[in-house]
């Protein structure tokens, strides 16, 4: 998400090539030591949506099909 | 003579450096700063409409079908809380079910669910500091989609970061009020729409439109 354009493609890939995957691995940290906060929405059997916030790469569902990275909340007035 | 006028100037500037130098350097700096180019962006109206435009497509990929018609008609989301005791410093709920509504780029609320009392504000903000187009702010879909996120990944950590003030602070009580009427009706609608448009309530309606 960046202010005046929305949403940005950053990286895709494929997790189960090698290449990709650490591509998509480094892309990760770089986006969070940015200061961003990730998270990945998912949907319960009950087709309720809520999202998953995730610090490692470790940490996304196997099945998710994106990560949304997003500025650090900070307390507003 | 010459030289005794030469060396008293010399002295004069030496004891005068201390209130000059610093002068200089300042106007020096105005004028270098006054001459470089700093990069200016202006409000582009289409520009910031497209923003909106995707940052609504991907809100609308995020939240089910219920919550995107929720926004989509009445302009912000409710979201239901998921804490025992209700989010801290609500002075606990007694396990009754709350929920926040989230409006875009203003506070957060949070409400009884039952009874529509308001419990607190909670002020929080996504600021990007890189500014992109000179801006911080995220389109406001993209501000509803951030908060929908922190609120449903970590209600509790979000709620911390947020600055916590009492209903009425920001949000006017009364239309905050009225929006959840809105809702109410909302979802009443829905529901008519859903068993048939006859009217004839199904069960859970009453629940439904708490």
């Amino acid at each position: 998400m960046k202010p005046g354009h929305g949403e940005v493609l950053i990286a895709e890939g494929d997790v189960e090539r090698a290449e990709d995957e650490q591509r998509l691995i480094e892309e990760f940290r770089r986006q969070l030591d940015a200061g961003l906060w990730a998270a990945v929405p998912v949907a319960d059997h009950g087709g309720r949506r809520e999202s998953i916030m995730v610090r490692s790469f470790e940490e996304i569902p196997s099945d998710a099909d994106r990560v949304i990275f997003f500025p650090r909340a900070a307390g507003g007035r | 003579m010459v030289l005794a006028l030469a060396a008293t100037a010399l002295v004069a500037l030496a004891l005068l450096s201390d209130l000059i130098v610093p002068r200089i350097d300042d106007i020096w700096s105005r004028w270098r700063a006054r001459r470089q180019r700093t990069p200016t962006w202006s409000y582009d109206p289409g520009r910031e409409r497209r923003a909106e435009q995707r940052a609504r497509a991907l809100l609308r990929s995020c939240v089910n079908e219920e919550e995107w018609a929720m926004y989509r008609d009445l302009g912000f989301l409710r979201v239901w809380g998921t804490l025992a005791d209700g989010p801290d410093d609500a002075g606990g709920t007694g396990g009754a079910p709350y929920a926040y509504v989230i409006y875009p780029h203003r506070p957060i609320l949070a409400y009884l669910a039952q009874t529509h009392r308001l419990l607190n504000e909670y002020c929080v903000t996504f600021p990007d500091e890189t500014r992109p187009y000179g801006s911080s702010r995220l389109p406001d879909s993209d501000d509803v989609l951030a908060k929908w996120m922190a609120l449903t990944g970590d209600e509790r950590r979000l709620i911390s970061t947020a600055n916590m003030h009492l209903p009425g602070r920001q949000l006017d009580p009364a239309q905050v009020r009225r929006d959840l009427w809105r809702l109410s009706q909302w979802e009443r609608a829905r529901m008519r729409d859903a068993a048939g448009g006859d009217g004839t309530p199904r069960p859970g309606d009453r629940q439904g439109a708490a």
